[in-house]
């Protein structure tokens, strides 16, 4: 076995982890800070040797979905997407704890406190917590890629999904990881029980009374588990209680000396109460780090705060909401701020823009000439990808930013309030991640709304990973019903101007569901292909 | 052996590069690294941040904890000062002084240029002048990698292992310019330490 240190990211970990692990599958839509475990095993020639998949979803509930059913037939599998991508997912997140795992399940979601790049700092620990099943978080690569050999055992072990849950900074972050000997694949081997997988009434009763049995299985779990740990201390007037990443920054503070102060290292839910007792009953006070919300605070300390002994983020000695640092645990123990000087006043922020050559500038060139200096703001709902900066200036064409696929469904229930012109702009990948339903609402109800399908052949925001909606527009939209009259495509080139605005204007003018299609490839990707093509023609 | 680093710059000027530069020279001579990336938006020219630490001991945190960085290096003025809450009091800063000017509002160079100065241990230094005079005008980043590496506790040769590392891909010829590029960096930080 080759033990050299492998340099990798806390993705990348996780991906090699899986993949010497036994993975048979790999599943997930791309979503800033998750993407790299996919990407890291499309780009493993080790994984392409075993014949491993490894292909984007349309989006994360259809990667879920994917990955349980390949876990039914016997293999394990791994789903992986950004904090909100779990929403997406919920449905067969949550029912997979009933369903059960037959080959070994595990969930990857990836949080972003701060929101770095982020509608929200929704905690995922939260959904674990719900589905009732076991979560592991890393507080380091070598965890991380641990963890999806000890995720996949204890799946298989209690035929129940696994989570794993980690943040931006673990995520994006590069360490040495000492690999284990591999594993083989599983064969494939279809559920024992036919009806494990049959969540009818009936069958879903008694499979939920066996998930909360499996309760105090998990609790045991917790308590033995090699990532948590309880160090002793010898000050007793605080104890601390470091989940997930809060363990390096409390650890960071100590390098020299060591804690003087009883810790709990919590990187496996639910956490363990056994110890969590000791502590409290110990300890004068007590403090809990946790990236992300204040999931295990907020148990500690219930609603009537008995014990008065908890700090943390809901008594503000950590900051309710963003990231932890080493300086922030710091501060929250009481010691002093190592903060330098201020950076001067005079620094300007560089807020993110469109790429020069973007085509997206184009198309709202022509949507503010056509729509907004005629009916003013409002008019222009959007979504998720790169074409949101069209909200900034010098465009500031668009109103809306929720959650993927929103922006054609928000223009039709404000069209069903009577806005008009009611549009809406989406990315292609948005598209096929959860648009195209919203627009068979719109179709069957010949709802008069224009739709803006900016289609620049990519994914771009998150780094341009290759689109479902590739070549696949015009046939899903023609398909869905939309009129072939009110389907257009179109270059938005500036000598296309024109021609663009004047097509924006007709179908405004047209009662009824139109889509416009402005198609050009993102100028990362093609300039990324143009060098992989020169690439060859030099070989 | 404890080296504390920022690393700032904007989207595109291959401050990732020298990063790997740095971390595969510490990893090459057997030390602890943990280097956290801020991925994202940064291909439409924002700031972009990267936080590399390096020791003979473990390293807990990812990123660098405020007012414990021995460096600062930067391949744009204004991005070394951004970060000077991360900066020790014995830190010091490694900058070019070119600015990247993607934004209406930059400030006046000068006033940028005279805080650098202001700081009590920085080389600021005409990187793209330094680059193109190696004859290689992208290999500013190694410029700024080989200016770094004197205060870097780490055997140069293994830093020039690291650009060995990275563009071998790309050709003998590249590998050299960059290799050189490393040099010239050095060189001037040497003399103008
Ligand atoms: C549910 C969910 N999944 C993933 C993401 C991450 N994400 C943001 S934008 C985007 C893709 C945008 O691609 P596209 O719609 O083609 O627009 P482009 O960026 O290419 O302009 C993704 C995957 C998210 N915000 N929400
Ligand atoms: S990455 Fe592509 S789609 Fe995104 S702004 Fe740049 S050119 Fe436009």
């Amino acid at each position: 076995m080759d033990t050299k240190k492998m340099l990798l990211l806390g993705d990348e970990a996780i991906a090699q982890g899986a993949i010497d692990a036994g993975v048979s599958g790999f599943y997930a839509y791309p979503g800033t800070p998750s993407t790299e475990i996919m990407e890291y095993a499309q780009h493993s020639k080790e994984a392409a040797e075993k014949n491993i998949h490894r292909r984007w979803s349309a989006n994360e509930k259809t990667a879920v979905e994917a990955a349980l059913g390949m876990s039914y037939a016997g293999k394990r599998a791994i789903a992986s997407m950004k904090h909100v991508g779990l929403n997406v997912a919920a449905d067969p997140f949550i029912n997979s704890a009933l369903t059960g795992a037959n080959g070994g399940l595990i969930i990857v979601s990836a949080d972003d406190p701060s929101m770095h790049s982020s509608q929200d700092e929704q905690d995922s620990r939260f959904f674990g917590k719900f589905a009732m099943i076991p979560i592991l978080e890393p507080c380091n690569v070598q965890e991380a890629y641990d963890m999806a050999f000890y995720g996949f055992d204890l799946s298989e072990k209690y035929k129940i999904p696994v989570m794993i849950r980690i943040t931006t900074r673990l995520a994006h972050s590069r360490g040495g990881v000492v690999p284990r000997k591999k594993i083989e694949q599983n064969k494939m081997k279809l559920p024992e029980n036919k009806r494990q997988y049959v969540l009818l009434p009936a069958i879903a009763r008694k499979s939920y009374k066996h998930l909360l049995e499996l309760q105090n299985k998990f609790l045991e779990e917790s308590i033995n588990s090699p990532f948590n740990k309880y160090m002793e201390g010898k000050d007793k007037s605080l104890g601390i209680i470091a989940c997930g990443l809060g363990y390096n920054y409390l650890m960071e503070n100590f390098q020299d000396t060591g804690c003087p102060y009883p810790v709990l290292k919590i990187s496996q839910y639910p956490p363990t109460v056994p110890q969590i007792a000791k502590m409290v009953d110990e300890c004068n006070e007590i403090l809990v780090l946790e990236e992300g919300m204040p999931v295990v605070e907020e148990l500690l300390r219930g609603m009537l705060n008995r014990t008065g002994k908890m700090k943390g983020r809901m008594s503000g000695e950590i900051p309710r909401d963003g990231e932890l640092s080493p300086n922030i645990v710091r501060m929250g123990m009481g010691m002093e701020d190592l903060t330098g000087n201020a950076a001067p006043s005079m620094l300007a922020q560089r807020p993110p823009s469109l790429c020069k050559g973007c085509p997206h500038i184009d198309t709202y060139k022509a949507i503010n000439e056509a729509i907004k200096s005629v009916y003013g703001d409002g008019h222009i709902f959007s979504d998720i990808g790169c074409y949101t900066l069209g909200a900034l200036p010098p465009f500031e064409s668009i109103n809306s930013c929720v959650d993927m696929g929103a922006s054609i469904t928000m223009a039709k229930g404000a069209a069903d309030a009577g806005l008009f012109p009611s549009c809406c702009v989406i990315g292609d990948s948005t598209f096929t991640h959860s648009g195209m339903t919203g627009l068979l609402d719109v179709v069957i109800e010949k709802t008069n709304i224009v739709v803006f399908i900016v289609d620049n052949s990519t994914t771009g925001m998150t780094g341009g990973q290759d689109s479902h909606a590739l070549g696949r527009i015009q046939d899903i939209c023609l398909g869905l019903g939309v009129e072939k009259e009110h389907f257009h495509i179109i270059n938005p080139l500036p000598k296309n101007h024109n021609e663009f605005v004047e097509i924006i204007k007709k179908e405004i003018a047209y009662n009824g569901p139109s889509v416009i299609v402005p198609t050009r490839e993102c100028v990362q990707t093609y300039k990324l292909h143009a060098s992989k093509d020169k690439e060859k023609s030099n070989e | 052996m404890k080296c504390n680093i920022v690393l700032a710059g904007v989207g595109g000027q291959g401050i990732l590069s020298i990063a790997t530069v740095i971390g595969y020279a510490a990893v090459d001579s057997g030390l602890f690294l943990k280097q956290a990336e801020v991925h994202g938006m940064s291909q439409r020219g924002g700031a972009v941040l990267s936080h590399l630490r390096i020791s003979d001991k473990e390293i807990y945190s990812d990123l660098v904890p405020e007012g414990r960085a021995d460096l600062i290096i930067s391949a744009e003025p204004m991005e070394s000062l951004r970060y000077l809450p991360f900066l020790s009091k014995e830190g010091w800063i490694i900058t070019n002084k070119n600015p990247f000017i993607n934004i209406p509002n930059y400030p006046a160079i000068e006033s940028i240029l005279a805080e650098v100065e202001k700081q009590p241990h920085h080389i600021s230094f005409d990187g793209d002048g330094i680059a193109k005079n190696t004859g290689n005008a992208r290999g500013v980043n190694m410029v700024i990698a080989g200016a770094a590496s004197v205060f870097i506790d780490i055997p140069f040769e293994k830093m020039k292992e690291g650009v060995r590392f990275i563009f071998n891909r790309k050709g003998e010829d590249i590998v050299n310019k960059n290799l050189m590029a490393l040099e010239e960096g050095r060189k001037y930080a040497l003399e103008h330490r």
